[in-house]
């Protein structure tokens, strides 16, 4: 068997005493849609900032490809082909929508920290962007401050700059939350097209969602993972019934 | 012996004078998340105020009412410049603060001029409360620590131990929460802000005498006020009062213990070098520590701000 | 169709399209033009160190610019990068042999590299992280430095600080700039040069990035770039800008001290550019043209300039955080409806009474000046070419009747020009 995209062992995560991830075991192969579903509160944010860095883990370990993440930064992970959004919207407000897609592609084009190119002059990297915003249905926003879009165009535009600067392994959170039936079709067929043969790690609430788009699931209660595996195997699943059904139950008080 | 005496009071004396001041300055950004650069300024305004008074009133009543009116003109700030200023982002609250601190420079010039004003100790405490084997501390001081200290010990009480107090401390931390409960946080922090300035008036009252009076006194200590609370950690009064205290006593002793850079490279191992008239450091081995007495607070904030970013008590990592 | 447009001063300026070119160049073409012809009709000696003066000041605020508005970092000590490079030119024109063989243009240079070498150890720990703490560190640096000038004598000079002679370097093509204007177009080509290269930065990945970092430096580090970085690399780029002016003041007025270090100086340049608009590449600009004549054709007026400069900042950071450029900006939506000369008079209905009115405030505020600060027995002050007694009623009633009447008017027509700025940038009706 190859190398897993990403693999997470013993993973745990402490706020003071409140012991919110309680370790984590997943392995997650290349060129798998990956969907995690749980009750709100469960982690699965902050999974997803312990595998990105933006917190550091209490315990265990998180593997890209076989590397080791320890003691690196966002920045650096980014680098090694991992890409996020985020479930509170996170883009550049001030600056245009063509803008924030550009950004997003200056590192993976190789332009670095570079001062001695023009980004308008780069062509390539202008039709690029452009072709993005095409794809995420934002062209005719492109001149627009980003902060001015309605909500819905900005969660695509939160989704074009994590896809945009091409990771092999991408991961959403909550890309459709709060979005109406027609929106939430359309981005669910933009991520199907984007993440064409690259890794997926997706948070989704929508059950409808989940169930088109992952070729495995994970269900994540209390920081655990209590089930993980095929669509029709989770959905049998008696623990996540049970968790599920906890959960509405207690919703309901 | 009796000369560390003498420096532990007079340094006691700026620490506390320094604390009058960083502690309103601490309060007003744990509350609203921006450095008042102004703050100073109504230290200044604290002092010239009491002086215009005095000259009708006397010093008793300017104490009184000086630092009653600068806490009205700093609530008035905050209600109708802060507040709106606050929209456009903490860097533009900043420059505002930091162009509020001019202003209030040029109307000080504007109205008293360019001079020092006479004002001097009331009479009734202008003698000497006790001698250190020749050194004589004038009763004036001793006032000082006094004031100083019960203002301390008062703000202590209204935080701690009264409902006020409570609330203030809730809504500083959680102010949404304090509003949906039904207090005017907005209120509060005009109240929090006027206060604030108001101890600073007072700072300038008392201080006015002794340090003088005159349009740039508010930039002299403005700067190490920024200082002492970045190192006490921003936001933490008990780091405003360590670092106070700290500055106030190593800026003292530098002053009046004459060491030379010389001695202290030799005393660690650094030999120094010949022909140092052509030496390009030569300034730097003849430094006293009197000379840099006044720009160690800087060092040590650097220093601070570089190890220890959240300063010696502060919480924030950021 | 009644949809508003927008405006936002902080947005970045529209991308130029196609044939854009000609656009983009415009602006610097005229600038040439302008700084090439401006000796000519300004002949005399102080004219040309006012305008030697502004642009030193142009490049110092352009500098600080790519720290506070395109990178977000306050700094309040910012003059300290200037004033080093410029004491190290001002040893290099000391250097007599090396100095002798050395073209006068390419000193600036020096200041420059000196600029940003201090930059590159500063910004190694203060470009940790933005906002207070960044204001902080450089608050500490800048007063460390500067007190460090009345203590370090070999280098500063301590109080008199250091001078040297422009005159002294090797001929450039036979000029040896003894005169005042050829220091003048030795500024304005640095002047141009340095403006031209920082606009370049600000298209550049890293000053692209530089934006990012300050809307959002978070994001930024999740799309590959250390936020830490990229302030490092603006800072370091400022420094060298804020160092080449201070080469230029260098040249200009061959002299230094304490004064181009202190913070006294790092808060002008910070009121400079905010004055001026920190949201456009160009509102340093502005701010620094508009603060030199303020300062020079006013303090010539009146002792109260500093206080009117203050009023006019806070009341800037208050009512027009977009500075001057933000103003100008402002309009760009209703000169693209082609309906901006809806606005020609109802300005003038409003804008000229205010002026009238803050003409008689001031007179006013002279008034009350003169009456409390001048010399017993001398009861004469000039305002406006007219001589009167201030201590006597008459001047009093007429400068607080036009204070009243000019703002009472202003007020009066105010909502005339809201509704006309409304209508102005308004799509649709009658154009
Ligand atoms: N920075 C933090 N500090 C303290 N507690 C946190 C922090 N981030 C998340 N939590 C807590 O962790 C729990 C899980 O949150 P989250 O990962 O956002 O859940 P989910 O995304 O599954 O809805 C919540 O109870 C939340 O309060
Ligand atoms: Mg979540």
């Amino acid at each position: 068997m190859s190398t897993p995209a990403l693999e997470l062992s013993g993973l745990k995560k402490s706020f003071g005493k409140a012991e919110i991830i309680r370790g984590i075991d997943l392995s997650i192969g290349k060129a798998e849609r990956h969907a995690i579903i749980g009750p709100n509160g469960a982690g699965k944010s902050t999974l997803f900032n312990l595998i990105t860095a933006r917190f550091a883990p209490t315990a265990g370990t998180v593997k890209l490809h076989g590397e080791n993440l320890a003691g690196l930064e966002p920045f650096q992970i980014n680098r090694k082909g991992l890409s996020r959004s985020f479930q509170i919207t996170n883009i550049f407000p001030k600056m245009s929508v063509f803008e924030n897609i550009r950004c997003a592609l200056l590192w993976s084009n190789g332009y670095k920290y570079s001062f001695w190119n023009i980004v308008n002059r780069q062509r390539q990297l202008s039709e690029q962007a452009d072709a993005i915003l095409d794809q995420i249905n934002l062209l005719g926003r492109r001149d627009l401050p980003a902060g001015t879009l309605s909500y819905a165009e900005q969660r695509a535009l939160e989704i074009g700059i994590t896809i945009a600067g091409g990771a092999d392994v991408i991961m959403l959170d909550e890309p459709t939350a709060g979005m109406s039936h027609s929106e939430t079709d359309y981005i669910t067929d933009l991520i199907m097209k984007v993440t064409e043969g690259k890794t997926l790690i997706m948070v989704e609430h929508d059950m409808g969602v989940v169930f088109g788009l992952a070729d495995r699931i994970s269900v994540l209660v209390y920081g655990e993972i209590i089930a993980t595996g095929k669509p029709e195997d989770v959905r049998g699943d008696a623990k996540v019934q049970e968790a599920y059904l906890g959960a509405a139950l207690e919703e309901e008080h | 012996m009796d000369l560390i005496l003498v420096n532990l009071i007079d340094g006691l004396v700026t620490g506390l004078l320094l604390f009058m001041l960083s502690a309103g300055l601490t309060l007003i950004f744990s509350m609203m998340g921006v450095l008042n650069f102004a703050h100073a300024s109504f230290y200044m305004l604290g002092a010239y105020f009491a002086y215009s008074i005095s000259l009708a009133l006397g010093f008793w009543m300017g104490l009184l009412i000086a630092p009653l009116i600068v806490g009205v003109a700093g609530a008035m700030v905050e209600r109708y410049g802060l507040r709106r200023v606050h929209q456009y982002g903490h860097v533009p609250e900043l420059i505002f603060t930091f162009g509020l601190a001019l202003l209030i420079e040029e109307l000080v010039q504007f109205i008293w001029g360019k001079n020092q004003m006479p004002y001097d100790v009331p009479d009734i405490l202008n003698f000497t409360a006790f001698a250190i084997s020749g050194n004589s501390i004038p009763a004036y001081k001793i006032f000082m620590i006094f004031i100083s200290v019960a203002i301390f010990i008062g703000l202590l009480y209204v935080l701690t131990k009264t409902r006020v107090g409570m609330i203030i401390q809730a809504a500083l931390s959680y102010p949404r929460t304090v509003e949906a409960l039904g207090h005017n946080v907005p209120l509060i922090f005009m109240g929090v802000f006027g206060v604030g300035t108001a101890l600073a008036g007072v700072a300038g009252v008392i201080a006015g005498p002794v340090l003088g009076t005159f349009p740039g006194m508010a930039f002299v200590l403005g700067s190490i006020v920024f200082v002492t609370i970045v190192i006490g950690g921003l936001g933490s009064l008990w780091g405003a009062l360590v670092a106070s205290l700290l500055i106030g006593w190593i800026t003292t002793f530098a002053k009046s213990y004459n060491i030379e850079m010389e001695n202290v490279l030799n005393a660690i191992g650094i030999a120094t070098p010949e022909n140092m008239d052509e030496n390009m450091f030569r300034d730097f081995w003849s430094l006293t520590s009197p000379q840099i007495a006044d720009i160690l607070p800087y060092i040590l904030m650097v220093l601070i701000l570089i190890f220890r970013p959240a300063g010696l008590f502060g919480k924030r990592t950021q | 169709m009644n949809e508003q447009l927008k405006t936002d001063p902080t947005k970045p300026a529209q991308r130029m399209r196609a044939g854009g070119m000609t656009i983009t160049l415009l602006p610097w073409i005229i600038a040439i033009i302008a700084m090439l012809l401006l000796p000519k009709i300004f002949t005399n000696n102080s004219a040309l160190t006012i305008m030697n003066q502004m642009s030193i000041t142009i490049i110092f605020a352009l500098a600080y610019n790519m720290l506070l508005g395109q990178g977000g970092m306050l700094s309040f000590g910012h003059a300290v990068y200037a004033g080093v490079g410029g004491f190290f030119c001002m040893h290099i024109m000391n250097m007599s042999d090396f100095f002798a063989a050395m073209p006068l243009p390419i000193l600036p240079l020096f200041g420059g590299l000196f600029g940003m070498g201090l930059a590159l150890i500063v910004g190694a720990f203060s470009t940790r992280s933005a906002g207070t703490v960044f204001a902080m560190i450089s608050l500490g640096v800048g007063e460390l430095i500067a007190a460090s000038s009345v203590i370090v004598v070999a280098f500063f000079g301590g109080e008199e600080g250091i001078s040297g002679d422009r005159t002294y370097a090797q001929p450039f093509f036979g000029v040896e700039f003894l005169q005042q204007e050829e220091v003048y177009y030795l500024t304005a080509a640095w002047v141009i040069i340095s403006a031209a290269l920082m606009y370049a930065w600000s298209r550049t990945p890293v000053g692209r990035m530089a934006n990012a970092v300050r809307d959002n430096p978070e994001r930024a580090e999740f799309l590959g770039y250390s936020a830490r970085w990229v302030r490092y690399y603006s800072f370091v780029a400022s420094g060298f800008f804020a160092g080449v002016s201070g080469g230029l003041f260098a040249i200009n007025y061959e002299i230094l001290t304490e004064e181009n270090l202190n913070a006294y100086s790092s808060g002008i340049i910070l009121l400079v550019t905010f004055l001026g608009g920190v949201g456009f590449f160009f509102g340093p600009i502005i701010g620094a043209i508009v603060f030199t004549l303020v300062q020079t054709v006013l303090s010539l007026q009146t002792e109260l300039w500093a206080f009117y400069a203050g009023s006019l900042f806070v009341a800037t950071v208050m009512f027009f955080p977009g500075g001057l450029a933000g103003l100008i900006m402002m309009h760009v939506p209703a000169i693209k409806l082609g309906k901006w000369r809806l606005l020609i008079v109802p300005y003038f209905k409003t804008l000229l009474p205010a002026a009238i009115g803050i003409l008689g405030l001031c007179a006013l505020i002279e008034m009350i000046f003169h009456y409390r600060h001048g010399a017993t027995g001398d009861n004469e002050m000039t305002l406006f070419w007219t001589t009167f007694d201030s201590h006597t009623i008459m001047p009093w009633i007429i400068a607080g009747a036009i204070a009243a009447i000019g703002i009472g008017i202003a007020k009066m027509t105010a909502p005339d020009l809201k509704d006309a700025w409304n209508e102005a940038n308004t799509m649709g009706g009658q154009s």
